[in-house]
C-alpha cells in the first residue's frame, strides 16, 4: 500500500461518500467545531440519557478525512457511556498524534486513521469532530476552535 | 474595460516575449526547482503564498553574513559603513523599482501586513467616530482586520466595495460609497485568491477628487507587473518581499513624502529619533522615523538582489510568459469535468482558483502533492471571498515566470487522478 493509500483507505473514502449519522438531532444541543486554518466546520448533536450516549449525529463541511472521522466517530460512540466515549477520545488522539504500534483489535475502526500521523497538516482534520464531541459531553456549548 | 484603462492598472498580455527569455536558463537560476518531492519533480504552483528565490538572492544574503555582517547607521568601522551603504543602496533600488520620486519614501518593514498596520495606526490617530474607511470585498485579511480594529477602537465605519460573480469590482459601486465622511481608501491591487487586477488608477483619481488618500496593497502585484507609483499617484503602496522573489520577513511601505512627514511614528525606539531626553523626544526624518530598532539588513540586501533579478528578466517577458500560462491553465483546467474556476475577471494575474465538485480542497492538495505539485488549498486568508462565492475553500494554482505549460499539464493529470479516486 502506498503512503497515500494508507491515508485515504477505502473505508475513509466510503464514509466520506456516505457519511453515517449525518443530520441533526432536534432534541439535543448543537455544539460547533471550527478550524480557522482551513475553514472546516462540524456540528455535533449528542443525546445523553443516564450517562449513556443514546443518539449522536453530525453535520458540516470538511475534507474526506474530517468527514469520515466524524462519521466513524458517531458509529463508535453510539450506545457507549460518556466515560467510555472520553476514553475513545484519548485513544484516538494518541493514534493520530503519537508514534507507536497500532493494534487494530484494540482500536477497531479507528485504526484506519493511523496514516494521519504522517501528515501533520491533516491531524486537525481528523481530530476536529472528536474535540467537538468532547466539548459536547462536557456540556460546553461554546464553539470549539481548534487548529490541532 | 478599455485597453488603456487595463494598461493603466497593469493588465497582463499584449506584450511579446523577447528572444532573450530562456525558460530553461531562468529555471536554472532557482536551485529549489530542481529538487523532487515524493520522488517526482517539484512543480511549484504556490507562488502567491511565497515565491522561490533565485541564486542571486541566496548568494547576496550569504555574502552579507560572510563578509559584511554588522549593525548599520552610526557605526564608524569598515563593516558598518559597508552594511549601511548596502542597506541604503537597497532603498534607492526599491525606489527605482516602483518609480518613487525620492528614496526617503521607502520604509523597510516586514511586509504588507506590517505596512497596513503602520498606516492604519498612524492615519488612525486622526480618525473619529462616524468617519468612513472603504475597502473591497476581495481584500486579504491583512487589509481587513487592521481597519476593523481601528473602527472598533474609534467608532469609524468600514464600507465594503462589492464584487460581481466574475470577482470584479465596479468603479460605480466605489463612487457610490465615496462620500463626505470617507477618510481613507485601502484597496488590493491584485487579489491573492481570485487573481483579479483592480482598476486602482480610477479608484485613486476618484478618491483624490474628494481629497481622500488611498493605500494600494501591492503584495500580489509586484511579482507580476511593473508598478509606477507616480503614475498611479497612490498615497501609499505596499510590498511583501518574499512574494517578489526576495527573502522572508522583509518588505516595504511606499508613502508620499508629505504623508510620511505629516504622520506620527508607529514604533518608538532607536534610530527613529534625532534627540531624546526625559522631557521630550524629537523624531527623525522619514523614512527613519518609521524604522525603529535594528532592521532586517540581510533581508533588505536580499530584496534588492531580487529586484535586480526581476528587472534582468524583464517585466515585459514576465507579463507575456505569465499571460500565456494563465490562458493555457484556464483552458486546461476548465476542460476538467466538474471543475469550476472561482475568479473569472477579464483583467487577471496568473492565479487560478478552483473547486472540484464534491472533493474538498484539502484532499485535492494532499493528492496532487504526491504527484510533486505544490498548490494552496483553503480560504487563502480571504474568508469573505469564500463566503461571497458560497464555497468553504478553493484550490489555487498561482504561477510565476519560471513555471511552464508542462507543469500545468502535470497539475491537470494529477486532478484527473483525484477524480478517479473520489469518483467525482
Amino acid at each position: 500500500m502506498t503512503e497515500l493509500q494508507e491515508l485515504y483507505q477505502q473505508v475513509i473514502l466510503d464514509h466520506n461518500k456516505s457519511p453515517r449519522n449525518f443530520g441533526e438531532l432536534p432534541d439535543a444541543p448543537a455544539v460547533e467545531g471550527h478550524n480557522p486554518l482551513c475553514g472546516d466546520n462540524v456540528t455535533v448533536f449528542v443525546k445523553v440519557v443516564d450517562g449513556v450516549i443514546e443518539d449522536v449525529k453530525f453535520k458540516g463541511a470538511g475534507c474526506a478525512i474530517s468527514k469520515a472521522s466524524a462519521s466513524i466517530m458517531t458509529t463508535l460512540v453510539k450506545g457507549k457511556t460518556v466515560v467510555e466515549a472520553r476514553e475513545l477520545f484519548v485513544r484516538f488522539h494518541e493514534l493520530v498524534t503519537e508514534d507507536g504500534d497500532v493494534d487494530p483489535l484494540v482500536l477497531g475502526k479507528m485504526a484506519v486513521f493511523a496514516g494521519v500521523r504522517d501528515y501533520p497538516s491533516r491531524v486537525k482534520c481528523a481530530s476536529l469532530a472528536w474535540h467537538t464531541l468532547k466539548n459536547a459531553l462536557e456540556d460546553k456549548t461554546d464553539a470549539v476552535v481548534t487548529t490541532e | 474595460m478599455t485597453s488603456s484603462a487595463a494598461a493603466d492598472n497593469g493588465a497582463t498580455g499584449g506584450t511579446q516575449i523577447s528572444s532573450g527569455f530562456d525558460i530553461d536558463a531562468v529555471r536554472a537560476d532557482f536551485p529549489i526547482l530542481s529538487r523532487t518531492v515524493h520522488g517526482k519533480p517539484l512543480v511549484y504552483l504556490d507562488n502567491a503564498a511565497t515565491a522561490q528565490k533565485p541564486r542571486a538572492v541566496i548568494d547576496a544574503i550569504n555574502e552579507y553574513y560572510r563578509e559584511y555582517n554588522s549593525n548599520i547607521h552610526r557605526g564608524v568601522h569598515h563593516l558598518s559603513e559597508k552594511a549601511t551603504s548596502l542597506y541604503e543602496g537597497a532603498r534607492k533600488r526599491a525606489a527605482r523599482f516602483i518609480n518613487a520620486a525620492d528614496s526617503c519614501e521607502i520604509v523597510f518593514l516586514r511586509g504588507t501586513t506590517e505596512a497596513v498596520n503602520l498606516v492604519c495606526s498612524s492615519v488612525g490617530q486622526s480618525i473619529k467616530a462616524g468617519d468612513e474607511i472603504i475597502i473591497s470585498h476581495m481584500e486579504h485579511h491583512s487589509n481587513i482586520v487592521p481597519w476593523q480594529m481601528l473602527c472598533n477602537r474609534t467608532g469609524a465605519v468600514l464600507r465594503v466595495i462589492p464584487i460581481n460573480d466574475d470577482a470584479e469590482m465596479d468603479v460605480a459601486d466605489f463612487e457610490a460609497l465615496l462620500g463626505p465622511k470617507t477618510r481613507f481608501v485601502s484597496l488590493v491591487h491584485v487579489s491573492n485568491s481570485l487573481g483579479t487586477i483592480n482598476p486602482v488608477k480610477q479608484v485613486i483619481d476618484l478618491a483624490h477628487a474628494q481629497g481622500v488618500p488611498v493605500l494600494i496593497d501591492g503584495a500580489q502585484a509586484l511579482p507580476h507587473m511593473q508598478v509606477d507609483v507616480q503614475a498611479l499617484d497612490c498615497d501609499f503602496y505596499t510590498c511583501s518581499g518574499h512574494k517578489t522573489f526576495g527573502p522572508m520577513g522583509i518588505g516595504f511601505l511606499y508613502g508620499k513624502k508629505q504623508w510620511l512627514e505629516e504622520l506620527p511614528p508607529y514604533h518608538g525606539g532607536g534610530d527613529m529619533i534625532k534627540y531624546v531626553s526625559f522631557d521630550k523626544t524629537e523624531y527623525n526624518d522619514p523614512p527613519f522615523k518609521f524604522e525603529a530598532g535594528t532592521p532586517n539588513v540581510s533581508g533588505v540586501i536580499g530584496l534588492a538582489a531580487a529586484m535586480d533579478y526581476m528587472e534582468k528578466i524583464g517585466h515585459d517577458n514576465i507579463q507575456a510568459h505569465e499571460h500565456d500560462l494563465l490562458v493555457y491553465a484556464t483552458e486546461q483546467l476548465s476542460a476538467i469535468k466538474g471543475l469550476r474556476i472561482i475568479g473569472t475577471a477579464r483583467n487577471k494575474a496568473s492565479v487560478v482558483s478552483f473547486v472540484l465538485d464534491d472533493v474538498h480542497s484539502h484532499d485535492i492538495g494532499t493528492f496532487v502533492d504526491h504527484e510533486g505539485v505544490a498548490i494552496r488549498v483553503g480560504h487563502h486568508c480571504t474568508q469573505p471571498v469564500m463566503q461571497r462565492f458560497g464555497v468553504p475553500a478553493t484550490s489555487r494554482a498561482s504561477f510565476a515566470f519560471y513555471n511552464t505549460k508542462q507543469e500545468v499539464d502535470t497539475l491537470a493529470q494529477a486532478l484527473h487522478k483525484v477524480i478517479d479516486i473520489f469518483g467525482a
